[in-house]
């Protein structure tokens, strides 16, 4: 590892454990009961306890969001193709696509639920739906995001179409799709849980309503730190790949277009 | 009977519709290139000398007269030319090598054949060290130079190159300018250079046709008569300046 990743790395860790001990420190200092807020401790302990459960919920989550992830990549860059080669169909794809963005997924959560029931399937899709657009919007966007000159230099070859779109579009479009994907994996894990809050009985999200009902704030906060995890994990793997990918694009920050976070 | 043109264009006109304005870029533009000629069509920026250009590779439809590569009628875009743009657009994702087996892939040439070609070619432009380079690791200049390699990937009859080096510095632009002397004396390909600059213009060619200001009428076509094989220290001779200052008037400016 080079000497400043290895910083970047340490940096990172005081950082956490700083907060971490003054969050414990402050709950013991001022008493804070354990319903209101828990300490890390026991947030801890709690996690410990049953990590067999937990890791069974956690699992769960991790099968619908990455299901629904997924599905959202595949028929998102599908129909960014489609929209792209096709011109003619984007003046009829584009307004739908907005149309079922605007459409608030918590409030179709419930009905999903009537049409599919109770199992893992009704989360998935919700996930897939949240997850979708960004990828077709970014993936649409890098399709479309050719050089000219590289585009004349296809039809001043005759390059068929197919052609064009693998060797020309495809790898331009490759940073944004990732992008793209970065933005709907940590929406499709949001997906997932709103699934699992509207009806269920499996899963992270689930474990935070029983834990709210019960006021176990302890495992409530074990659960959303399960998902914190869940989430890191997940985008990290995202920019492995494409690192691996793509290692000709090097973002120029982590707050630029297609800037790498971890 | 005059041996056939690699190049003939004939009262040559163009249209640009924007809205409901019609805008004429072309007026009437005729010249003819001879096999193996090196000709540039000089202007000022905007008079539409990329769109003769453009016309000639089948990438832009003309309004009217006719334009005939090889004897054939341009009706749409053909692989006996090779392009250069004002900008590299090599694709980021392939090494230089990469990019310039593209031309051979699209085409379906054989892969062996076209390897070792390519090699020749970056030995050409002075890049076999950098075969295995991305773009991002190449100065402008190198990018450029891997563009002409690949323009020449499928050995077109005939080069296009369209204001390839006014990106570049005026020390890299110099250096080009040589290099794609050498380049064009040891290929002998018919090229069509576009330029806005008045030595290069001269340096590189044989002839210079004289664009107006748009809609682009020629206003004549200069004979370039420095012997060949030109050396660099022609740009500082005294018949270089005579052709600098002849052109600078047609076009407005005064050198002398």
């Amino acid at each position: 590892m080079p000497l400043a990743s290895l910083h970047r790395v340490l940096k990172l860790t005081l950082t956490l454990v700083v907060l971490v001990a003054s969050w414990e420190a402050l709950c013991r200092l001022l008493q804070i009961p354990a319903f209101l807020i828990p300490a890390p401790s026991q947030v801890a302990l709690r996690l410990y306890d049953k990590h067999d459960l937990y890791f069974m919920h956690t699992w769960i989550t991790i099968y619908e969001t990455t299901a629904g992830f997924f599905l959202a990549v595949a028929f998102g860059i599908a129909s960014a193709a489609i929209i792209v080669v096709i011109p003619r169909l984007r003046d009829v794809v584009m307004p739908l696509l907005l149309v079922a963005q605007l459409v608030p997924k918590v409030a179709v959560a419930p009905l999903l639920l009537i049409w599919f029931g109770y199992g893992l399937f009704p989360k998935i899709i919700i996930a897939f739906l949240v997850a979708f657009f960004p990828i077709v919007v970014n993936s649409a966007s890098g399709l479309a995001s050719v050089q000219p000159e590289l585009l004349d230099l296809g039809s001043s070859l005759q390059a068929s179409r197919w052609q064009t779109f693998w060797k020309f579009r495809v790898p331009s479009a490759l940073p944004e799709i990732f992008s793209g994907m970065k933005i709907a994996v940590t929406l499709a894990i949001i997906g997932a849980i709103i699934g699992e809050f509207v009806g269920g009985n499996r899963g992270l999200g689930y474990l935070i309503i029983v834990a709210n009902q019960e006021l176990d704030t302890a495992l409530a906060f074990a659960a959303i730190f399960l998902l914190s995890a869940v989430g890191i994990v997940l985008y990290a793997l995202i920019e492995m790949f494409e690192r691996i990918l793509i290692p000709w694009h090097a973002p120029s920050g982590p707050l630029t277009t297609g800037g790498r976070m971890l | 009977m005059r041996a056939r043109a690699a190049i003939e264009i004939a009262d040559l006109r163009k249209t640009y519709a924007i809205a409901d304005c019609e805008i004429p870029a072309l007026d009437g533009v005729s010249f003819r290139i001879e096999p193996g000629e090196f000709v540039s069509v000089l202007g000022p920026s905007g008079c539409g000398k990329t769109t003769v250009l453009r016309i000639v590779a089948g990438l832009t439809v003309k309004t009217s007269g006719s334009v005939e590569v090889d004897g054939v009628p341009v009706t749409g875009p053909q692989r006996k030319i090779g392009l250069v743009f004002q900008v590299p657009a090599l694709m980021k994702w392939r090494t230089a090598l990469e990019n310039v087996l593209l031309p051979a892939e699209i085409l379906g040439l054989d892969r062996a054949a076209s390897r070792v070609r390519a090699q020749e070619l970056l030995e050409l432009v002075g890049l076999s060290e950098f075969a295995s380079r991305y773009p991002r690791e190449l100065s402008g200049g190198m990018q450029q130079r891997v563009a002409i390699a690949r323009a020449l990937a499928h050995d077109p009859a005939i080069l296009l190159l369209d204001e390839p080096f006014s990106a570049l510095d005026m020390m890299t632009r110099n250096q080009l300018n040589i290099e794609l002397l050498r380049i064009w004396s040891e290929r002998q390909k018919t090229s069509l250079l576009v330029t806005h600059s008045i030595p290069e213009a001269i340096f590189l060619s044989d002839r210079i046709v004289v664009l107006g200001p748009r809609p682009a009428r020629i206003l004549d076509v200069v004979t370039v008569s420095l012997p060949r094989p030109r050396d660099p220290s022609v740009r500082v001779s005294l018949s270089f300046m005579q052709i600098v200052d002849r052109i600078g008037r047609l076009v407005g400016l005064e050198y002398i």
